[in-house]
């Protein structure tokens, strides 16, 4: 039961936080300790709008070990506004026309199967905008 | 630093081998290149090998091959870097050989994939992806892979009909390869018609799961051609890395790490890619070749397509690639397609490929990619 | 019945999922051919990758992006549900950990079948009004259960609503008065170990929904010295449409009054989140200075009921989140009894 690892992704998985270089400029999605800009090690927490474009995105029909209470579903690349690319689960996308470039918003969903033991992790996705 | 040559080779068929465990094919490529090479010393052997642990529950896997094969005690290392690892256990035992710590050594790539149901072994494989960011959102290898497709064809206005002529250049070869696992070939009709795996990728774009070990006796250059084969000189072995999380890169469609490891082993090599006369592509899926040939320097951005339906990939080609089957055709046991592709551009350059022979092959370069572009090791092998 | 300081409900946010099961559909799969006589059209049910945490997670936002108040000054998350994820293990702490209220919070899940929300909402009152919290999160969501083949699988749905609480001068709507009417009466119920709610037929009707609901009620206005006219708005726990327009008419609230909250018509009976989402949607239309009254109803049984007055501050607000409209306009139809009974883990494998 991996249950240090998702506690110690919760702030990336709930908030989306990754990192801002305080000598570049540089944000990063995720969160990271050297800055592959400009390779100094000055990062701090920076959390991102979650809102974005789809860049790219395909339906996962074969899910790996552990998805396949979710089967299908559809997984996206998305560029976040501050700009970096972030890839993820989509959600509310059934009967849906995706596009490249259509608008997408942040929200929190299960991720996976409950993992063993029954614990349900809890992460990041992106669906088409609410309110478009 | 010494000039390294291969002297023997050795590969099992690349196939579903129900009866035949990891150590098993790991003990007959490991034989088979002794016997090939003529030769009873072994300094050491570096296994290249992505999946033991997650798929054979087996780890020291070096170890445990040397000891099936009767080398103890040599020394023996696993070395792992994704799909590439069968490239990355030549580029170990070329490093050992030319700097001198060794003289005989083994390079092994073996991997054994169908022990697992399918959902197990798609968990496996995308243990080669971010862990975290990437596979712990349940982003299979090939919907990574799927992304780059259609970001590519949007991009480039490209068709998915486009791509067939890939998977076609794979079969016609491997129908030519006795040790490939899809010895039949397929028309672009046949690739259209085939069921979508994840959209737009479909089974035909794809490389399959299966087992397989191919493995490469290198020796000092001085020794190859003292040999009892035609002596085959690694004049570059390179490697280059990228992010491993796709998204992190600047541009997904540029394939920075493959073209990082071209250019350095084109210059070691002291070559351009017009001086290779074939090229063991790593097609694990259609759009991998698209981008390798790219960054390669094989084609512009944007047209590898237009270079695969020119024909120019073909046996007769000018840039002949995936000769004998490729990871699509012959099959894609992940950690020994590295090994399999060096093994058979030696095959082409000492003119034992068969009816797949390319003629008057005398340069040949093997790159394997692991990860979605994360690592690539190139070769580059003449005689 | 009133808290020392004034306290006010400063935001408030709706979830429904998106996907929408026709009632004909449960209809034709067990043959009852009287489609006639269904409840209602059809009810929302959860994504595949939705629960009551997901839900709560996202109204939660909304209700704090209307407030525009840090989530740090949050100082306690509270969700009511019966359908929570986990028997043992917090909602509530996802939920403030989600919205960036973590660690100097307190959280709590509670329970009382359809009530658990506005017990929450109550404490949420009282807490703010005590002077310990500056803010307080309240929030009843429901991914309703039941018994495949049961009368309640018509309805039961699934969303809610958020509501923070906070200084009066910062409020939406002004609580003028909350005051709770509670009994012993087990008109439904579900132990630990069983998978779908248990109810008493007819015994759920006038012994228990209305004879509280009336309690609660008419305890209010009582108090209050108001009238059923005073008030612009009305909501009532509508577990379904009957119930809540029986109850409203017998009170002398007119359809117009509750006509805005009466949420159940659209997507059916979202439990614990039920009478929340009716006032959420009557907060969507409200003008400064209307009055709205709620009374909230939960089986076991007991109610809670509210008065409000809405402020100039609603209006402004307003748009810096979804509306329950847009929630109830998003919708995808699962036309085949097969795919909601995989949506609503009602397929057990082994």
């Amino acid at each position: 039961m991996e249950l240090p690892r998702y506690h110690r992704m919760r702030r990336a998985l709930y908030h989306l936080e990754g990192s801002a270089c305080a000598a570049c400029g540089g944000r990063f999605f995720p969160p990271r300790s050297v800055c592959p800009s400009c390779r100094k090690g000055d990062l701090a927490p920076y959390r991102f709008s979650g809102r974005g474009t789809l860049y790219s995105y395909t339906r996962v029909g074969q899910a790996p070990r552990g998805f396949a209470s979710l089967a299908p579903y559809d997984v996206g690349m998305v560029r976040l506004e501050e700009g970096p690319l972030v890839t993820a689960q989509l959600s509310d996308t059934e009967g849906v026309d995706l596009a490249i470039g259509m608008p997408v918003e942040m929200v929190t969903r299960t991720l996976r199967d409950a993992a063993e033991h029954g614990y349900i992790v809890y992460g990041y996705k992106f669906r088409p905008l609410l309110r478009p | 630093m010494r000039d390294v040559g291969i002297i023997g080779i050795g590969q099992t068929p690349v196939a579903e081998h129900w009866g035949r465990s990891i150590r098993d094919l790991a003990v007959e490529a490991v034989q088979a290149a002794r016997q090939d090479a003529g030769v009873e010393r072994v300094d050491a052997i570096y296994v290249g090998n992505m999946l033991s642990g997650e798929l054979a529950g087996q780890e020291n896997l070096a170890t445990l091959v040397a000891d099936a094969a009767g080398l103890l005690p040599v020394e023996a290392l696993k070395v792992e870097a994704a799909c590439a690892s069968g490239g990355a256990a030549l580029r170990a035992a070329c490093l050992a050989v030319a700097s001198g710590a060794h003289d005989y050594v083994l390079a092994v790539g073996v991997e054994k994939m169908t022990d697992l149901l399918t959902d197990g072994v798609t968990a496996a494989l995308a243990t080669a992806a971010d862990a975290d960011y990437e596979a712990g959102h349940g982003i299979s290898f090939v919907a990574l892979n799927a992304m780059l497709m259609r970001r590519y064809m949007h991009e480039h206005k490209a068709r998915h009909e486009d791509f067939a002529p890939f998977s076609v250049n794979s079969h016609r070869n491997a129908a030519r390869n006795p040790r490939a696992m899809y010895r039949h070939e397929i028309t672009p009709e046949d690739f259209m018609a085939s069921p979508i795996v994840s959209d737009p990728i479909n089974i035909l774009d794809s490389a399959g799961i299966c087992d397989g070990a191919a493995a490469l006796l290198v020796a000092p250059a001085s020794e190859a051609r003292r040999g009892r084969r035609p002596p085959v000189r690694i004049a570059a072995s390179t490697c280059a890395t990228d992010t491993v999380g796709l998204a992190e890169r600047k541009d997904p469609l540029v394939w920075q790490s493959v073209a990082d490891s071209a250019r350095l082993a084109y210059a070691q090599a002291k070559m351009a890619p017009k001086d290779i006369d074939l090229f063991e592509v790593h097609d694990a899926f259609t759009i991998v070749s698209v981008l390798s040939l790219e960054a390669c320097g094989f084609a512009d951005r944007g047209s590898a397509l237009k270079l695969a339906a020119e024909g120019r990939i073909a046996r007769e080609g000018d840039i002949p690639i995936c000769t004998l089957g490729g990871l699509k055709g012959r099959g894609h046991p992940v950690g020994a397609s590295g090994a399999y592709q060096l093994v058979e551009t030696v095959l082409q350059l000492r003119g034992e490929a068969g009816e797949a022979q390319v003629k008057g092959a005398r340069v040949g370069m093997a790159q394997s990619v692991g990860g979605s572009g994360s690592v690539a090791i190139t070769h580059i092998l003449t005689v | 019945m009133k808290t020392t300081q004034e306290v006010g409900i400063v935001g408030y946010g709706a979830y429904v999922p998106r996907p929408r099961v026709p009632t004909r559909a449960i209809a034709a799969a067990w043959g009852r051919s009287d489609e006639a006589r269904l409840p209602v059209r059809e009810k929302s049910v959860p994504a595949l990758d939705e629960d009551s945490i997901t839900m709560s997670i996202e109204a939660a936002r909304s209700a704090v992006a209307r407030a525009r108040v840090a989530p740090d000054r949050i100082r306690a998350v509270w969700v009511g549900s019966e359908s929570k994820p986990y028997a043992v293990k917090p909602s509530s702490t996802v939920v403030a950990e989600a919205i960036g209220a973590t660690p100097w919070v307190s959280a709590a899940d509670l329970e009382f079948a359809c009530k658990a929300g506005s017990e929450a909402m109550q404490a949420a009152y009282a807490f703010v009004g005590s002077g310990m919290a500056g803010y307080a999160l309240a929030i009843g969501m429901d991914a309703a259960q039941s018994k495949p083949g049961d009368q309640l699988e018509f309805t039961a749905a699934a969303g809610g609503a958020a509501f923070l609480f906070g200084p009066s001068p910062e409020a939406v709507a002004r609580v003028e008065g909350s005051l709770s009417y509670v009994t012993d009466t087990p008109d439904f119920f579900r132990r630990q170990h069983m998978h779908y709610p248990e109810h008493g037929h007819r015994f759920t009707g006038e012994p228990a929904y209305f004879a509280h609901s009336r309690g609660a009620a008419q305890g209010l206005l009582e108090s209050l010295g108001r009238r059923p006219s005073d008030y612009r708005w009305a909501v009532f726990h509508q577990p379904n449409p009957k119930f809540m327009r029986r109850i409203a008419a017998e009170m002398e609230f007119t359809e117009q009054q509750i006509a805005p909250g009466a949420v159940v018509d659209r997507i059916g009976n979202t439990y614990s989140g039920a009478s929340l989402l009716g006032l959420a949607a009557i907060l969507d239309v409200a003008k400064d200075g209307d009055r709205i009254f709620f009374c909230s109803y939960g089986s076991g049984a007991g109610s809670d009921a509210f008065s409000l007055l809405a402020t100039r501050r609603l209006e402004e607000v307003r748009e810096e989140a979804p509306s329950v409209r847009d929630y109830l306009a998003r919708r995808h139809e699962i036309a085949d009894y097969g795919t909601y009974l995989r949506m609503s883990g009602k397929i057990r494998l082994l």
